[in-house]
Formats: C-alpha cells, sequence, structure tokens
C-alpha cells in the first residue's frame, strides 16, 4: 500500500457538475479526466505525479462504475506501450510519468505510438522535474515533443486552466490524431487551488467494447511502406490539423495590454512568476492588468506561426520567457519571424539565462533589462513593489548543508554500514549505484557509490567491469529498479555475460522512494494486485546460482556476507538480497495499530534506544555508521568534556541499527536498547518490583562501600 | 491597491511544513481569504530542507472587482510578509535565499538546533556556529519571533507545527483572531488537547519574553571549577586517595604556570585521562543507582510504566586481558596460542539486561573490582602514558609557555573505546613524538594544535595525514 491513504482524496473525484473542487494540481487533473471520459489510465510513479496513480489506486470503486481501466504499469516504457489501445478504437487514454526521465525510458513506445497516429484522445500527464526540489538530470522533455511530433501543452499554473487543458488536450489529440502531452512542473503537480466540477463521463466505448468488438487497421502499424507514409502524415494532416484546432480553440492566450511597441511571450506555465515580476516592478497589478502585452504560450509545441508573426508584427522587441535549454522556441520565434520578414527584436535568453531555473530573483534582472532597454517610458514611470532584501552577509558559509539521507529506522542504513565495514576490510570497491532512496549512501556518512545510471541500471552501470580483477566491483539496486527493468538488463545480463560481480537488491517491500507502492515482490495482500513474488525467485529463475538473502538490519551477518561474496572463488554472478520493510511505510502501518492497542488496554512493549551519556566519549563513531536522523549530539554533561556527545531523540522507532552497529563495529559500551512496557500484567508489576528491589539492595550497599 | 500576502514555510523533511501549511490554508479560507498554496517536496521529504509556499488574498476584493489575482508560485525576494522556519539554520537560509526583508518581513523561527549529518559526523565538534546565524537574524527581520519552539512542542507533548501556528498567531502578521486559529487547529480532530497547548505555548512565547540563545555557555572558566570537578570525578571513578594524587599532579604545575590556562586545560583533561573508560567503569556506571530512571526520563516512561533497558557490550579480547592482573594481561595479550583459545569467545557481541537480575549481577560483580583497578595492565599502561605526558608539560612550559598548554589540551584525542581509543592513542602520541623537532620553534604552538583539529576532522586521518605533512 501507498505511503498514506487517498480515500478522503478519492471522495474529490466523486464530485458533480457545479460543485467546487479543492485540492492538488496533480488531483484536479485526475478529475478532469474522469470529467473527459478517459477510458483507461496508466503510469509509473515518481514525484511530483505519484498522487495521481495512488489515488486511481485508491479509488477502483470509482473506476468500477464508470468502467475505466486503471493499471498501475510495470514502467514507463510499459505505459506509454499502453496508448496503443487508443491508435484503432476511439477510446480516451492517459499515462503518466515523472520526467524526463520517464519519457526518457517510454520514448520506444512514444515514438511507434506517433508514428502511427491516434483515433481516440491520447494523453501524457508528465510532471516535469526541473528546477528546485528535483531530483533527476535538468533537461527538457519538450525535445521529444519536436522529435516524434507530439503536441506539448504547458497550461498557466492554476486549476481552472490546467483542467480546460486536460479536457482540450484530449480533443486536440483527436482532431490531429497525434498523442499530447500534458507538462506540469513541480509546483504546479503540488499546486493547491479550487475550480468548478463537472459531472464525471463514462466512456463511450469502454475498453470492454473495444475487446469486444475488435478491428484492425494495417496503415498505423510502424513498418514500412507505412512508417514512409506515417512521416509525411505527420507533416501534411496533423500538423495542420492541430494548428487549425489551436487557433480555433484559442488554446495559446492573448492578454494584457492590445497597443504598445514591446510584448512579451510566456510559456504558460512561467504566466505567474511573470505576472509577479512585472506586478513587483509596478508594471502591472495583482490581478495580471497590466500595458504591455502578453501571448502566453499555452501550447509549446506546435508554434503557431500566424499568431506570432500577428503578435511580433507592430512591436521593436519582444521578449520571450522560455525556461531551460537548449532555446527551441526562442530559434523557432527567430526563424518564423525571418521567413515572414518580420524584424521584431527577440530578446530571450540574453537577458535571462540559458540554464536552470527561472526564479523570482533571475525573472526580475531579465524583466527589468528589457523594459530598461526597450521601454523605458513604462519603467519611468513606474514605482517598484519590492522591499531590500536582508543582507546575508557571511551566513551562506556557515550553514551547514541539508543534504537528504534515510529517514529514521531505515532498513537501507544498516546495508550501507556493513559496506563501509566491508570497506574496512577489503579496501575500496567500485560501486555501481541505481535510483531509489539508496542513492542518498552516496552522502555523508557513507560516501559509496560511483555513479547512477537510470532506474533499474545499477548492476548494467558496472557491466564494463567484468575481467579479470583482483576485486569485484559491487553494484546496488533497489527492488523498484529491479522489477522496473533491473531483472533484465542487470541480473540477466550479468548471467548472460558471465559477470563475476555482486548485486546488492535492496528488498523493502515497496516502490519506496516514489512513495511507497505496491510492486510484485511486496509482501502486503492487495485485493486489486499479485503481489508476494520473491525477488530470489526471479533471480533464480534467469539463472543466478549465488543467491543469498539477509534480514538487512543484521550488519554483521551482511558484512559477513558481502566479504564472501567478494572473495569467494565460485565464478559467476552474486546476489544478496537485504531484506527490511521499508521504515516510512511500516511507521505508518504499525504506529496507528499499535496506539489502538494500548489504549484498548492490550500489553504491548515498545522498543527505542538510548545512549548512556555517562560512558559516550563523544567520537560520534556510531554517527559515521548511521546518520539517523534521530541519532543526533547535545551538549556535553559533563564540564569537564568540550565535545558534544551522541543522544537518541524521541523520534527513534527502535530498529535496532545503533546496537548492531555498535557490535559489528566494536564501537563502545554505550548503547542500550530500551523495552517500555504498556499494559504491563500483574507478572510484569511483580517481576519489577522484585528486581527493582533486590537491584537497589545491591547498589546502596555498593554506594555505602564506597562513601 | 490590494495585495497578496505571501508566506513561506521552510522546514525539514519529516517536521511537518505540510500541515503547517495546510492549517494556514484553513485558517485563510475560513476567514474570507483565497489561499493557494504549493510545496517543493521530492527527495527534500526524506530529511532535506523542504519549502511550503502559501499566498492569500481577501475574497471581498475579489467579489467588489469581479477578478481573480494572479498568485506566485514561489516566493520573490523582497515580498514575503512572512517567514517560519521551523529550526534555527532553515532560518538562516531564508536569510541567504533572500526572503526576508527588513522593512516587511515577520520571520518566525524556532531557536533549536536539528544537526546535519556533517555537524554530527566529526570525530570532535563540528556543529555550526549558531551565533552568527543569531545574530544575522536579529538584523534580517521586521519582526522576529525566536525561541525554542521544539522544547515547547515537548513540553506539551504537541508537534512543532502546532507552536509555530501560534508564533504565527502571536505575532500578530496575519488578520485573524486567535479563535480563528484555535478553530482550525480544533477541526482538524487530531491530538487537538495538546496542539492546542502547543499553540498556546507558541503566542505565549511570540508575545512573551526576548529571545535567548539556544545554548548557554558551559564553561565557567576558573581552574577552581574545573579541579573541584575533577576531584569528584576521580573520587567516584577510584577512591579519595586517587583523587589526592590528582590534586597532587596539578599543585606540581603551579611553578610553572603563569597564566589559568595550563593550569585549567592541564586539570581538565588529567581528571578524563585518569578517569579512562575500561570495563570496570563501564560496569559500575551501568549498575549505578538512579541510572534506570534517568533512562526513563528520557525514553518517556509513564509514572509506574514497567521498563527495561538491554546494553550492548562488545568488550574484545584486548579489553579483558586489560582488566586482568598486569603480569597475567600481559602474557595472555603476547600468547598467540592463548589468543587462538580464548578470542573466540568475545568475538561477539553481547545484549545484557541491566534492569534485569541475569544482567545485572554479573555487571555488578565486575564493577566491585575496582579496588583492584590499581592492578590492571590497562592502569599501568594509562599511568605511564599520563606521567609521560605531564613530564612533558612540566619541562617545556618555561621554554615554550604556549606549546606547553597545547600539549596540555592534546589528551582532547584519547577518547572512546576500541578502534576508537586505538586511533586516538595513535595520533596522540604522533604528535607526541614530534615534540623534540618542534620545540624551540615559534610557531611550535599553533603547529601542534593544527595537527590536533586536523586529527578531530575525520576518522580516516586524510586531514592528519596532511597536517603532518606540513609539519614535517
Amino acid at each position: 500500500m501507498a505511503e498514506r491513504s487517498f480515500k478522503e482524496e478519492v471522495k474529490k473525484l466523486r464530485l458533480g457538475q457545479g460543485e467546487e473542487f479543492r485540492g492538488e494540481g496533480i488531483l484536479a487533473v485526475t478529475k478532469a479526466l474522469l470529467q473527459a471520459g478517459v477510458a483507461y489510465v496508466g503510469g509509473y510513479q515518481g514525484a511530483p505525479i505519484s498522487h495521481l496513480m495512488d489515488v486511481l489506486a485508491d479509488a477502483q470503486d470509482i473506476l468500477d462504475e464508470l468502467g475505466v481501466h486503471f493499471e498501475a504499469c510495470a514502467s514507463e516504457a510499459a505505459a506509454g506501450a499502453m496508448l496503443a489501445a487508443s491508435v484503432n478504437y476511439p477510446l480516451r487514454g492517459a499515462v503518466t510519468w515523472k520526467s524526463t526521465v520517464g519519457t526518457n525510458v517510454a520514448s520506444d513506445a512514444l515514438a511507434n505510438v506517433a508514428s502511427g497516429g491516434v483515433m481516440g484522445g491520447a494523453l501524457i500527464i508528465i510532471g516535469e522535474d526541473y528546477g528546485e526540489g528535483s531530483s533527476i538530470m535538468q533537461e527538457r522533455s519538450h525535445a521529444f515533443a519536436m522529435k516524434s511530433q507530439i503536441w506539448l501543452l504547458d497550461p498557466r499554473p492554476n486549476l481552472p486552466s490546467i483542467v480546460h487543458m486536460v479536457e482540450k488536450g484530449f480533443e486536440l489529440s483527436e482532431a490531429s490524431n497525434t498523442p499530447v502531452m500534458l507538462e506540469l512542473r513541480i509546483r504546479a503537480c503540488h499546486l493547491y487551488g479550487r475550480f468548478e466540477a463537472k459531472d464525471n463521463r463514462r466512456p463511450s466505448p469502454s475498453v470492454k467494447d473495444a475487446m469486444e468488438n475488435p478491428v484492425r487497421d494495417v496503415t498505423r502499424i510502424v513498418l514500412p511502406p507505412s512508417s514512409y507514409v506515417h512521416e509525411q502524415e505527420k507533416i501534411d494532416q496533423r500538423w495542420p490539423a492541430a494548428v487549425q484546432f489551436i487557433k480555433d480553440h484559442k488554446l495559446n492566450e492573448f492578454m494584457g495590454g492590445v497597443v504598445g511597441d514591446i510584448g512579451v511571450i510566456v510559456q504558460g506555465g512561467l504566466y505567474n512568476s511573470l505576472m509577479r515580476t512585472l506586478e513587483l516592478q509596478g508594471l502591472a497589478d495583482a490581478f495580471g492588468n497590466t500595458e504591455a502585452p502578453i501571448y502566453v504560450l499555452n501550447v509549446a509545441y506546435p508554434l503557431v506561426n500566424e499568431e506570432i508573426v500577428g503578435f511580433c508584427a507592430d512591436k521593436k522587441a519582444v521578449l520571450l520567457v522560455e525556461e531551460g535549454q537548449p532555446d527551441f522556441i526562442e530559434q523557432a520565434i527567430n526563424a518564423i519571424l525571418r521567413k515572414a520578414d518580420v524584424q521584431t527584436k527577440v530578446v530571450g535568453k540574453d537577458v535571462l539565462p540559458m540554464a536552470g531555473e527561472y526564479t523570482a530573483d533571475i525573472l526580475a534582472h531579465g524583466v527589468r533589462a528589457f523594459f530598461n532597454d526597450h521601454a523605458p517610458h513604462l519603467t519611468s514611470a513606474s514605482k517598484a513593489l519590492a522591499h531590500s532584501p536582508a543582507d546575508a552577509g557571511a551566513l551562506p558559509a556557515k550553514l551547514p548543508p541539508r543534504v537528504p539521507g534515510f529517514c529514521t529506522g531505515c532498513p537501507e542504513r544498516p546495508i550501507f554500514a556493513a559496506m563501509k565495514l566491508a570497506e574496512k576490510e577489503l579496501g575500496r570497491f567500485h560501486v555501481s549505484s541505481d535510483i531509489g532512496c539508496h542513492l542518498f549512501s552516496i552522502n555523508a556518512p557513507f560516501n559509496i557509490g560511483n555513479t547512477t545510471m537510470g532506474y533499474g541500471l545499477g548492476w548494467a552501470g558496472a557491466s564494463a567491469f567484468n575481467v579479470e580483477a583482483k576485486k569485484r566491483a559491487v553494484a546496488v539496486m533497489g527492488d523498484g529498479g529491479f522489477w522496473h527493468n533491473g531483472l533484465t538488463s542487470g541480473v540477466g545480463n550479468a548471467v548472460f555475460n558471465k559477470s563475476d560481480n555482486v548485486l546488492v537488491i535492496v528488498d523493502n517491500n515497496y516502490s519506496a522512494a516514489t512513495g511507497g507502492q505496491d510492486i510484485l515482490s511486496s509482501r502486503a495482500e492487495n485485493p486489486a494486485r499479485s503481489t508476494r513474488h520473491a525477488i530470489t525467485e526471479a533471480v533464480k529463475g534467469v539463472g543466478v546460482k549465488w543467491v543469498k538473502r539477509v534480514r538487512s538490519y543484521d550488519v554483521a551477518t551482511l558484512r559477513d556476507t558481502l566479504r564472501e561474496a567478494m572473495t569467494t572463488v565460485e565464478k559467476g554472478p552474486k546476489i544478496i538480497v537485504a531484506e527490511g520493510e521499508c521504515q516510512l511505510n511500516r511507521q505508518r502501518r504499525v504506529k496507528p495499530l499499535t496506539n489502538r492497542a494500548i489504549k484498548q488496554g492490550v500489553r504491548v512493549v515498545r522498543e527505542r534506544f538510548y545512549v548512556d551519556s555517562d560512558t559516550c566519549t563523544g567520537d560520534h563513531a556510531c554517527v559515521r555508521l548511521s546518520g539517523c536522523p534521530s541519532l543526533t549530539i547535545r551538549d556535553n554533561p559533563d564540564p569537564l568534556k568540550v565535545d558534544p556527545i551522541a543522544y537518541v531523540d524521541n523520534s527513534c522507532v527502535g530498529c535496532g541499527h545503533c546496537g548492531e552497529v555498535a557490535h559489528a563495529a566494536v564501537l563502545c559500551p554505550s548503547f542500550a536498547r530500551v523495552e517500555l512496557i504498556y499494559n504491563p500484567t500483574w507478572i510484569d508489576r511483580a517481576l519489577a518490583r522484585l528486581r527493582q528491589s533486590v537491584i537497589s539492595w545491591l547498589q546502596r550497599r555498593a554506594a555505602r562501600s564506597m562513601a | 491597491m490590494t495585495r497578496p500576502i505571501s508566506i513561506a514555510v521552510v522546514a525539514l523533511g519529516g517536521q511537518g511544513g505540510g500541515v503547517l501549511a495546510q492549517w494556514i490554508v484553513d485558517l485563510a479560507e475560513a476567514n474570507g481569504y483565497l489561499a493557494q498554496y504549493t510545496s517543493i517536496a521530492g527527495v527534500a521529504q526524506r530529511t532535506g530542507a523542504t519549502i511550503y509556499f502559501i499566498e492569500i488574498f481577501p475574497e471581498a476584493v475579489v467579489k467588489a472587482t469581479g477578478k481573480m489575482p494572479v498568485l506566485a508560485l514561489m516566493p520573490a525576494p523582497g515580498d514575503v510578509d512572512i517567514v517560519i522556519a521551523s529550526e534555527l539554520m532553515e532560518a538562516g537560509r531564508a536569510v541567504t535565499r533572500r526572503f526576508v526583508s527588513p522593512d516587511l518581513t515577520t520571520l518566525i523561527a524556532s531557536s533549536h538546533r536539528v544537526y546535519s549529518v556533517s555537524e554530527k559526523q566529526a570525530p570532535g565538534d563540528g556543529r555550526a556556529d549558531d551565533k552568527a546565524v543569531l545574530d544575522a537574524l536579529r538584523l534580517a527581520a521586521k519582526k522576529l519571533v525566536l525561541f525554542d519552539m521544539d522544547q515547547a512542542a515537548e513540553d506539551t507533548s504537541s508537534v512543532i507545527s502546532a507552536v509555530l501556528f501560534g508564533a504565527l498567531a502571536g505575532s500578530g502578521a496575519l488578520p485573524f483572531s486567535r479563535a480563528a486559529y484555535e478553530n482550525v487547529i480544533t477541526a482538524s480532530g487530531k491530538s487537538v488537547v495538546n496542539n492546542l497547548a502547543g499553540f498556546a505555548r507558541g503566542i505565549e512565547g511570540a508575545q512573551g519574553a526576548p529571545p535567548q540563545s539556544p545554548h548557554a555557555d558551559a564553561f565557567p572558566a576558573s581552574v577552581h571549577d574545573t579541579l573541584e570537578r575533577g576531584v569528584a570525578r576521580l573520587q567516584d571513578y577510584q577512591d579519595a586517595s586517587y583523587a589526592a594524587l590528582y590534586v597532587e599532579r596539578v599543585e606540581k604545575l603551579r611553578g610553572v604556570a603563569t597564566d589559568d590556562r595550563l593550569l585549567r586545560e592541564t586539570a581538565r583533561y588529567l581528571a578524563l585521562w585518569m578517569s579512562y573508560e575500561d570495563v570496570i567503569r563501564v560496569a559500575d556506571l551501568k549498575t549505578r543507582t538512579g541510572r534506570l530512571e534517568k533512562i526513563g526520563a528520557e525514553a518517556r516512561a509513564l509514572p509506574g510504566q514497567p521498563y527495561y533497558s538491554i546494553e550492548y557490550f562488545h568488550p574484545r579480547y584486548e579489553e579483558v586481558c586489560d582488566t586482568l592482573p598486569a603480569a597475567l594481561g600481559a602474557t595472555l595479550l603476547k600468547s598467540n596460542a592463548m589468543r587462538r583459545l580464548l578470542a573466540p569467545f568475545f568475538a561477539k557481541g553481547r545484549q545484557i539486561h541491566t534492569a534485569k537480575l541475569s544482567g545485572f549481577l554479573p555487571l555488578y560483580t565486575l564493577a566491585r573490582l575496582r579496588r583492584y583497578r590499581r592492578g590492571t595492565l590497562r592502569f599501568k599502561k594509562e599511568n605511564a602514558a599520563i606521567e609521560a605526558w605531564l613530564a612533558q608539560v612540566m619541562t617545556i612550559a618555561p621554554q615554550d609557555y604556549e606549546l606547553a598548554v597545547a600539549i596540555a589540551e592534546l589528551p582532547r584525542l584519547i577518547k572512546g573505546y576500541g578502534d576508537t581509543h586505538e586511533r586516538g592513542m595513535d595520533r596522540f602520541n604522533r604528535i607526541m613524538a614530534l615534540l623534540p623537532n618542534l620545540i624551540g620553534k615559534a610557531d611550535a604552538a599553533a603547529k601542534v594544535r593544527a595537527l590536533r583539529d586536523a586529527a578531530l576532522q575525520d576518522e580516516e586521518g586524510r586531514a592528519f595525514a596532511a597536517e603532518l605533512q606540513n609539519v614535517a
């Protein structure tokens, strides 16, 4: 089950005509899909679109009522291929993932579906993970739209606009027989707002109708000669149809003033940031009223030449606000204007940076530069609203960096503690990392891991290190990545190529980093999915002989198993499956149950850890093998000592890692596990009293002898 | 011209910044404001720094004008009305990100620290400089509400979000009544009583006493204090005559000390070194009166609730030999045959129930061995090293006083158990071995201090090795 329950959010999907929806952007998209009569939805979870998947996973009853098929796909490639259902049938379908990484994975399927074209509306909802808070390489999904001729929507970031664009996206897709991408940046996905809901629509036809009445059109299949025809179709028919639709339905918006010899062209998604910038410089009001004409590209691809020429023709200069690189839109607008012999100056990446997110600060610089140069009459009359920020002086250097790390009690922490201990014995080895929470191993205190090549590609990333050598390379892969593609690209590849290397699979029962979704090897019973398919069985099935399962919290055994894998004379790929349930999910599951049990009077023993301030000497060797948020430091209570001592705060979940590490690394005798007994029985009480009385008698005796 | 009110909440993943942001949205919506809210979560949810951004706008103005405001999705420098930071360094980060303006921004921050891994992992004291951040905060904001809200949350068994919410109410930065805030907490239906208590503490904090520095200075700097503590410690560690030996040793230095520092630092580190941690000491501390109560308080045991502590011990063969009478211990340590025979018994760590008799009694018995401590192998070793160190301080003080002080401070390197102790001792010895070359050089003291700081920087000794090269 996912990190949290979405039952409350699911209720919002039932809102009817005229009712007000309040909630998150990505949830608004989910509702908009149902309002648009979508027949099937698929995708692969990942920030910032995970909630679309999570909410639909919890909304099975609504989906059943409407006859909508929802699938948690094995990967983005699988999700992209799902759109094949819209090729032969007028079925509206939507798929979603994190981009650009997910689009990379899906691109094979996307290129194929875009080549043959679609009959039913095909919408690809991408969470553009770019800028602050992103966890991936910084690229633009725009390039995928261009290369495959898929249309790219980039709506203004407010819920009514986003919801409207979902509906128009399906229509545009159908009008031009082309799949359409709807791009939402991180902040837009998490944007809380309101819109007026409509009734949900049953898909007609439904997936069932299509299955029962199959049709086939060989010209839609990507194989010569059709593939050549497809390319011509894209240019001769689908593109013009799309442009016509965009114009007719006014998907792009002309806002702001109507006169003036300057203007601004902006990607829809950046509209609010632009308007706030103009407002702070005294060039607009809080409602977006401004003298400057603004052309909002809610459709980032394709551009509508006529609209661009029309907007620019009477202007000396336009400011183009286009985030990210390369500057596809700027190049295209320049080409369009020159071909139309319009000499308007396009000011874009010369006053705004080519690379990086357009924050409020950066936009302010660019906008100011443009208006000062090209519209001094506006800036001289305006009064800036922004106050001066405080001078931070030398502060930045004094602030400790705060990098993401393993949660309190995370079962992945002991894996890297064991690896660090193995490193102490065997010397350093090459570690190929993967995508997932386990990638936090690259940071302090573990500092383990050389590269990451993509989700599930951890072992493939070590495949070159498959030669005779004195050391073996180690790869890490999560269970999420394993099922995403690691079973074939990593394990199958290693078996086939007779690799002698070591793979550590982090089996935490979920696709944890994306929000704790179930996967094939999840232990939970999930009525809607088939789970409990063991990873060990899967790897044995493709021919791995050396497979060990270890409880991840057992640091000593894990270290010994690693040593064995690294040094055994046995040839062939070696796999260690380190098992331990994701603590974030475990706590969400267990905590309420425990609290309820305590309330109901059931005997419960709760564990947590404790550092003895009398014996801790403040060396922090334990921290260097942990980094747990609950294992922290505080002032030394002994005034003779200078260095802070270790301390376990009350967020400790009692995972046991501290104790295991203290043992395995022979650290110190300061760690203790505390067992608290709730609702003790009379036996508990009697025993406690007895023990306590004997112990205090002895203690009093000892105190006397000392005095 | 009405403008939206911008609120940035900066928090750490898992601190409940999302809950606070949602409360502010609920508060605004229930009191005639439109609210928009967004966040940057992603990987930062896993213990990194996160930011939540809220804008609110009066609905009456929307109705009057018939127009919707364009609300921003990210804070703009010079345009954030309220910054709420759930931790001291994050408040500092908000200043460096230019969210705080001296003539606009109300800054509400908890003064407590959540240490980052980089601060925690240093073998010495790697903590960031609180004072620099506190000073910067005092200058940065139009209004500053700063106190330890984590403690307030802890005291009221609520969450820091509740205290921050109260501090927001108390700051008067939003046009809403106290009752309006409280209604939001009540309507949430979760831990209402505790959260209202936390909220009340937040209001008090915002309206009450001037902000305090979170860490009081722990050290009064007089020799007498240190000496007294040293005596108490050694009496507790061994006996009165051992404490007397300590005073005698410090006394000897009087002749060569020209200021407090040499006496104080020697007294400090001599006390710590003389009370080195051996198996007897650990067993003694673990079986003391009041210890279980202390654990109970820290683990928040309920009144009358039974609880037990299970200690993790891993004494190695070496430590066991160290505790034996010197001659026997030395023989066993040297003998490979005995090591092969006996070491396997100490290869595994043990978990000992110190509050149950099965665990308490063996430790209790072990602790009673302290009367024989002076005869142990470890005592002989430590005592010899202490004497050698004191002799160096004595000899060097008349020639190079600063160097003597630096040497007096050097045992800071010796701490911990097992490997950690060996590593510290090794670095200490290597610096001591350099002394013959350093005496007489102008910057000898600075070099010793640089070596000490480098030795405390990282476990692997990279900084130390580099510094050694420097000195050599």
